[in-house]
């Protein structure tokens, strides 16, 4: 579904990328770019590579070559930290949340890197760190109204079920206010309305705040309902990139995915 | 309170009485509403404010006179400013339930014969414009919420503060045109046309004017008190009477403050931070609060266990005579005070119920235990007698002469009496003018003299209470002579924790049978300690131990029946549980949760000869329609069992 709003801009360019530990090719010459407002897809069977893709992307990752420009400017290797400042969050596979805090807690999180008052003044809650409170809960209590959170806003987040917990993960991202988000199989072990849900939400992030998205995903009509353009990877290697008319049709990623007799 | 009478000539419309709030209270709340997690407040003067501006908007989007404008959507401060913000321009409000289908929103529409729609959000705006083409005399929709709305470019759609702010401009123009457009009304206008759900066919508007609901509302306030300083939280749909008048009526006569909650889902946890101190919830609120109160305690620790118990059984023994101020033991006045302190007060708390100086409940029957737990713990419960057609009030329960069989004494105004058949017939301010579009429907309901059939059989007792029988037209007889009162069976049966809803069938039959639904929660937490695996409700209907369960509580009934001389033949025989829940977006219950009996013995004609047959089982598929519109089949096996009865003994 192409959005009016994808500008021929590019966000992120990745060229040439090269990942291994020790003897095993996580990722070879691998190069895709990101242009801003599109929701960018990564599919391929297990082990193919996504989440090393996302990792070198966020900094997690050191790849051995290539390089990766974001919003212009070009690096070899980064820190996370250094990512999560420059406007990219994330959520992960298997949930990461903080079991024993609230929601709001858990979302509060994603603002700690805008928090510049000192631990001084956060210790005694007073001055500049009180105004800077007010200002993150106001960010936290928009995206608890994006996403619909409302009354789970006070419940640790251990005790919800899956489907929230991803949601209150992707909230903690949004809260960030990043340029690029990335989302790792947000819409695994979901049950179909779930999936639904999420898909709205995924559509409405994109659609409403603008954010760029690259996402990771199996289910393959999740992905080619809602991703402008689609990169497949399989086994480190990139089959085939385009809009997902397009991927659908190659030969290459059918084989893939449906399995070919080995001569 | 307020001196004088709502229908003084300055004060007998609600715009008026707006006027007069901003006058008297200016500076005080009028709603609140949390967004963002904060309570807003707006006081009289701001919502009086916000009221012009978009009556001035609607007015230069081309509302008349007599227009009829749709509201539609969760309670929001906004759209209960809609309902002022239209009357002050001498046009009719007619809300619409938020939960309706399409088709459903269609009928009304068209039969309203509505040009604008103030509606909430996207949802309501995509509702409508699924429907739009077959609804020619609809000409704007305005939304609440923007969300959503960026990529929607009809040019009959506007938002809320686009209205508001044409509005600001247009009242620049012309200042004096908002409150001339108010002196031009008077009590006799039609202030606001409510679609009743109907229990039988089709919805009728009834047409309430402003006199009706302005009187009634006020005579309510007299009669307990209300002032200025009441907080309420409004979170029932608005379509229905009951929040008209509790939620914009009786706080434009009294002056206090209307909360509204964050969201649906949020009502709980918002009704303990509003602290209410008078509320009104339907029966299956206040089981639902037990039943919650309930499961947790039976989770709790084995010393919170049997503190809950052990004052609960104060409470029940002394707790009511307390709340009546009757005299009771010093002992007992000790041991009561000690179990509000440990117990009743921190439950209350937790509800939400703390500050509750009056509580009612009407649409169905309470069960006496969940109602004598209540006020057992000192909560203020009362029971009224309302409808639609009465603008609420009927009767209520006066303060210290509340009992559970008894719907109370008359309104101030009412009168009351019963027909020859044993009919109930009521009289007052409230009486609606007419059913919209529809003469047939107001002849046979009201008659010249203003007196309305309820089409309940009741009579009154000793103590001038009025005691209802059931729905005179659903009571029937058996084949062995027993008289047939299904309402009435099937309240006994939803008395139980474990039954949420039943339906019973025995007119002209050799025998009473029912349709169980069992309350997902409080069986799911039953399965869940007993460790019985379910995939859902379908699945835990079916399985034999919830059977066991409900066979104890339909056995328990025939008990209660075997006591009573009139009814002890009306026992149930044979039962099922019902492989999916009883739903309104199916046809099978009105919007507030009434049965539509007909519907109902219609859809599941199979399993009713099944349970008139001799078979143990039968085969059953149901199309359930899911909150979009789209429609699935659920295929089961339904069980059926026959229940033990116990013959009464001759009497010697």
């Amino acid at each position: 579904m192409a959005t009016q709003h994808t500008t021929e801009e590019v966000l992120l360019d990745v060229k040439g990328i090269s990942l291994s530990f020790g003897g095993v090719k996580a990722l070879s010459n691998i190069s895709f770019d990101v242009r801003k407002g599109e929701i960018r897809a990564i599919i391929g069977p297990n082990g193919a590579g996504k989440s090393s893709m996302l990792n070198c992307i966020n900094g997690f990752y050191h790849p051995q070559e290539g390089e990766i420009t974001f919003k212009g400017e070009t690096r070899k290797q980064m820190q996370t930290h250094k990512a999560a400042e420059q406007g990219i969050a994330r959520t992960f596979q298997n949930i990461a949340l903080f079991s024993g805090m609230s929601t709001l807690d858990n979302i509060m999180t994603g603002r700690n890197l805008k928090m510049k008052a000192n631990v001084f003044w956060q210790a005694l809650h007073l001055g500049p760190a009180r105004r800077e409170e007010v200002e993150h809960r106001e960010v936290a209590e928009r995206v608890i109204d994006f996403l619909e959170i409302e009354q789970i806003r006070k419940t640790p987040v251990g005790r919800l079920p899956y489907g929230l917990q991803k949601r209150v993960e992707l909230g903690r991202a949004l809260a960030a206010e990043p340029d690029l988000l990335l989302l790792d199989e947000p819409m695994a072990g979901m049950n179909h309305e779930e999936k639904e849900d999420m898909c709205r939400y995924i559509l409405d992030v994109n659609d409403q705040l603008g954010t760029t998205i690259v996402l990771i995903e199996h289910d393959m009509s999740v992905v080619m309902d809602i991703s402008d353009r689609v990169v497949v990877l399989d086994y480190g290697r990139m089959l085939a990139d385009g809009t997902p008319d397009v991927v659908r049709k190659n030969q290459d990623v059918i084989n893939a995915y449906l399995g070919v007799t080995h001569e | 309170m307020t001196g004088s009478t709502p229908n003084s000539g300055d004060r007998d419309t609600f715009p008026k009485l707006l006027l007069e709030n901003v006058r008297v209270r200016g500076n005080k709340p009028a709603n609140r509403e949390k967004d963002y997690g904060i309570w807003l407040t707006w006081t009289w003067s701001e919502i009086a404010d916000e009221i012009q501006a978009l009556a001035c908007g609607l007015k230069s989007l081309g509302v008349e006179r007599n227009d009829k404008v749709t509201i539609c959507g969760d309670n929001r401060p906004h759209l209960y400013w809609a309902f002022t913000a239209i009357q002050s321009l001498g046009a009719i409000p007619v809300p619409v339930y938020q939960d309706s289908v399409a088709e459903e929103m269609q009928y009304v529409y068209d039969h309203a014969e509505a040009k604008f729609a103030i509606v909430e959000n996207q949802e309501q705006v995509d509702k409508l414009l699924e429907i739009k083409d077959n609804l020619p005399m609809l000409k704007t929709i305005i939304y609440n919420n923007t969300r959503g709305m960026m990529h929607y470019d009809q040019d009959f759609l506007h938002s809320y503060k686009s209205v508001q702010e044409t509005g600001r401009e247009y009242n620049t123009k012309d200042p004096d045109f908002f409150l001339s457009s108010i002196e031009l009304g008077n009590g006799e206008d039609i202030c606001a046309m409510l679609y009743t759900s109907g229990t039988t066919g089709r919805p009728k508007g009834v047409m309430l004017s402003h006199n009706n609901m302005a009187i009634t509302a006020n005579n309510g306030c007299i009669r307990e008190g209300l002032g200025e300083d009441e907080e309420t939280l409004a979170y029932l749909p608005m379509a229905w009477i009951g929040d008209n008048i509790f939620s914009f009526a009786q706080a434009y006569c009294a002056g206090y403050c209307v909360s509204c909650p964050e969201s649906s889902d949020t009502v709980l946890e918002d009704l303990r931070e509003i602290g209410p101190t008078y509320f009104f919830a339907p029966p299956r609120i206040y089981e639902s609060l037990l039943t919650t109160v309930m499961i947790r305690i039976e989770d709790a620790a084995k010393i919170k266990q049997a503190m809950f118990h052990y004052f609960m059984g104060v409470a029940k023994r002394v707790g009511m005579d307390i709340l009546d101020g009757k005299p009771v033991t010093i002992t007992d006045k000790l041991l009561y005070g000690l179990g509000k302190i440990l117990v009743f007060g921190p439950l209350k708390n937790v509800l939400g119920l703390s500050k509750i100086r009056v509580g009612y409940t009407a649409g169905e029957a309470i069960g006496p235990d969940i109602f004598v737990f209540y006020r057992s713990m000192g909560l203020n419960l009362k029971q009224l007698y309302a409808s639609t057609e009465a603008s609420v009030f009927i009767t209520i329960q006066p303060d210290g002469e509340v009992n559970p069989e008894s719907a109370g004494t008359p309104a101030i105004g009412v009168d009351i009496k019963i027909s020859d058949n044993g009919e109930i017939l009521f009289n007052g301010p409230g009486v609606f003018q007419a059913y919209f579009k529809n003469d047939e429907a107001t002849r046979d309901t009201k008659t010249k003299d203003g007196w309305v059939h309820t089409g309940d059989a009741g009579y009154m007792d000793a103590h001038g209470h009025l005691r209802i029988i059931d729905r005179s037209k659903d009571v029937g007889k058996i084949n062995n002579g027993t008289m047939f009162a299904p309402k009435f069976l099937e309240n006994k049966l939803k008395f139980f924790p474990h039954i949420k809803e039943a339906v019973t069938f025995g007119h002209e039959r050799d025998f009473v049978t029912a349709f169980i639904n069992i309350d997902l929660e409080s069986v799911g937490n039953w399965a869940e300690r007993r460790n019985i695996a379910y995939s859902g409700y379908t699945d835990l209907a079916g399985q034999s131990s919830v059977y066991d369960l409900i066979q104890d509580c339909v056995e328990q009934v025939n008990r209660d029946l075997a006591s009573d001389e009139k009814l002890a033949g009306s026992q149930i025989q044979r039962y099922l549980i019902l492989h999916k829940e009883l739903d309104a977006d199916d046809g099978e219950l009105t919007r507030t949760r009434k049965l539509r009996r007909l519907p109902i013995a219609e859809r599941y004609a199979d399993l009713i000869n099944a349970l008139y047959g001799d078979k143990s089982n039968c085969p059953v598929e149901a199309v359930v329609t899911y909150e979009d519109g789209r429609t699935d089949t659920i295929k089961a096996d339904v069980q059926i069992r026959d229940a033990a009865t116990i013959v009464q003994q001759a009497a010697e």
